[in-house]
């Protein structure tokens, strides 16, 4: 197992590598230039220092080069200096942000949080709901609980999040009144009030979110336990005189996990990734919002980094999923 | 599951064989003493009506699709139309929907707008299913190109792509809509967009049929007899793989169009007077307050539409089954 995972982790290098290569060409050949706002008065040797200014001077496979040595060799010794207090990247170049110039890296580790506490949350909330959904409309395949759980779900597919979004918007902040519509970060929970306070605004984009994952997760359980509950050693179980609770919440549900598990772990990136939209109808200033402003401010080595950063988080993902099938079960060894 | 199980789960597999495969001759003679044979498609159809949700959803597409193409020629006002005075007008019978806030009629706006949503999704969905049906069947069948292809869709599966898409659309919107003209311009871009970050699940599947069907007799008869590789996949596979083909078109008609409105609704799909449905739906926000309904009926078309094809290709998914057809 040590060994495939080790296999594994060297073959995401190069995957990693080729992905950031795909983000770099994909913006180096598009067209447009950075420049374009500047105005037209500034003379041109002004602008080719600027252009220096921004790191553009140099041919395409040295900045393709100095860009990856700033996010993995600079960016994780940064990270270590502010955690121990040590000065290894004292002196060296990061990646700076066009709209800000400030380092990207410490304006994302700003971000994250508010994207990490929507998205864990309702993440976490839709696995709570959906497991029991689906092992219940499994177990009882064909009744009106199961028929009703196939439409929910069916809707919460089809139903997209910038529509369900503001349809909860008009609902539950409009109409209601109940909830706020905009989510607001600078808020500071210290106190009973301002904790509820906080609750209230994480319900809606929570509610948005998690209504999409567990139509998915749901529907999967359901499909997970079916394939299990006709096989031969549940008729075992029922036989040798076990409850029915015990046949199917312990010796049906382990083995019904073991695909449920890895769908967990490999929606998580797409996750942050469909986030990007629910951010920006609730006004959330995640990473998601970040990279939609970076977009449209043309920040092209926030919006690079960004993309990257998503791109790991799917290949990590993907990694993770593979490993924990291999841990539990046992008949899929990969070496 | 035992080891026992996994063959049991796989013998149904191998049952795929489609009528017209069986030899002729042999139906010839069971036909003297056995019920006429029905053909394959007659019993995908009969499969098909006893799903009743695929069955709602086939005819609501319909539907839809018909009201957003035939509409515009019994509801004949000009989507572009401004009516400044009869502006942020509530339902009537001159304007069942209401006007908007230049005063355009927002039936005629939803109508073509879903011209543009639908026919995005249908041809975004045409070219991943090409692409895709290309990249499966060739790794499936050229046991070379099999490596390759396959680590290729899965660094295409490894990619961010709504950011991707997102960046796409940014940077690609200028040199296509002045090469094309604006509309046709984006309309080429989130096509091809889609398109691209779409073939993967086909491939996939795709792939792993042609595995299988390649080994199969019919396949080793057709190569003794001296058939040429291309002849081989048209005439035998292709037809072998048709269904999660179809199954991978609907389904692939709700995505595209998910994401078509999506980044409308981001602001970087269409030109504001260029309807969508994600246009339509990212124009009424603005209004939320005052005029909810204008949020709302882009929102239900966008959800209905996506509603149906998902049942319709569930129906069609257990329609084209063998192993549960004809229960």
């Amino acid at each position: 197992m040590l060994n495939f995972t080790i296999r594994r982790l060297v073959l995401a290098v190069p995957t990693l590598l080729f992905i950031s290569l795909v983000i770099f060409l994909l913006l180096e050949l598009a067209p447009g230039d950075p420049m374009a706002q500047v105005p037209l008065t500034v003379p041109p040797e002004v602008k080719e220092k600027m252009r220096e200014a921004l790191g553009l001077g140099q041919p395409m496979h040295i900045r393709f080069w100095k860009w990856i040595v700033q996010f993995f060799w600079i960016e994780p010794q940064v990270l270590i200096d502010s955690i121990f207090g040590t000065t290894f990247s004292e002196g060296d170049l990061r990646v700076i942000s066009w709209q800000t110039r400030s380092p990207v890296m410490d304006i994302v580790v700003q971000r994250i949080p508010q994207t990490l506490w929507v998205v864990g949350t309702a993440y976490v909330v839709a696995i709570l709901i959906a497991l029991p959904i689906g092992i219940y409309s499994a177990y009882r395949q064909y009744s009106w609980f199961d028929q009703m759980g196939t439409f929910v779900s069916m809707v919460g597919f089809s139903v997209p999040p910038f529509f369900s979004g503001v349809l909860v918007i008009v609902i539950f902040s409009v109409q209601l009144g109940w909830f706020p519509s905009i989510y607001d970060t600078t808020l500071v929970v210290n106190s009973w009030d301002s904790f509820m306070l906080q609750l209230k605004q994480m319900i809606m984009p929570v509610m948005v979110l998690a209504l999409q994952i567990t139509a998915q997760l749901s529907r999967f359980m359901r499909a997970s336990m079916l394939d299990n509950l006709n096989q031969d050693y549940v008729r075992t179980a029922r036989a040798k005189g076990l409850s029915e609770y015990t046949v199917v919440m312990v010796h049906v549900l382990r083995n019904s996990m073991i695909p449920v598990v890895t769908v967990i772990a490999l929606g998580i990136p797409a996750i942050f990734g469909g986030a990007i939209i629910t951010e920006q109808v609730f006004k959330v200033n995640g990473i998601g919002q970040l990279l939609i402003g970076a977009i449209q401010a043309n920040d092209l080595p926030m919006v690079q980094t960004l993309t990257f950063i998503f791109a790991v988080l799917i290949v990590l993902f993907n990694l993770i999923a593979d490993v924990l099938y291999g841990i539990l079960d046992p008949r899929i060894r990969y070496d | 599951m035992t080891d026992h199980d996994r063959t049991d789960s796989l013998v149904p597999d191998e049952g795929i064989v489609p009528v017209s495969t069986v030899l002729p001759g042999a139906a010839g003679v069971m036909e003297e003493f056995t019920t006429p044979p029905s053909s394959q498609w007659r019993d995908v159809w009969d499969q098909f009506k006893t799903h009743k949700g695929a069955m709602i959803g086939a005819v609501l597409f319909i539907f839809i699709v018909a009201g957003v193409y035939l509409g515009p020629y019994l509801w004949s006002i000009d989507p572009t139309q401004i009516d400044i005075r009869a502006r942020n007008q509530g339902p009537s019978w001159a304007h069942p929907f209401g006007t908007d806030q230049l005063g355009r009629d927002i039936l005629a706006r939803m109508m073509s707008g879903g011209q543009t949503s639908v026919s995005v999704g249908i041809t975004a969905m045409l070219l991943a299913l090409f692409l895709g049906s290309l990249i499966g069947v060739v790794a499936g069948f050229f046991k070379r190109l099999d490596g390759p292809l396959m680590r290729l869709t899965d660094l295409f599966l490894a990619l961010p792509l709504l950011p991707l898409l997102l960046v796409m659309m940014l940077l690609f919107r200028e040199p296509l809509s002045a090469a094309f003209g604006l509309e046709r311009g984006i309309f080429i871009l989130i096509v091809c967009a889609i398109g691209i970050t779409s073939w993967m699940p086909t491939a996939r599947i795709v792939r792993g049929d042609v595995l299988a069907i390649k080994e199969r007799e019919f396949v080793l008869a057709a190569r003794s007899i001296g058939t040429s590789n291309t002849q081989i996949i048209t005439r035998h596979i292709l037809p072998n793989v048709l269904s999660p083909i179809m199954v991978s078109a609907t389904l692939g008609i709700a995505t595209a169009i998910i994401t078509e409105s999506a980044l409308s609704f981001l602001g970087l799909g269409f030109p504001p007077d260029f309807p969508t449905w994600g246009r339509l739906l990212f124009d009424g926000v603005d209004y939320l307050q005052q005029y909810p309904e204008r949020v709302f009926w882009p929102g239900l078309a966008i959800s209905l539409t996506v509603l149906s094809v998902n049942y319709l290709g569930d129906g069609l998914r257990d329609a084209l089954d063998p192993r549960i057809r004809g229960r």
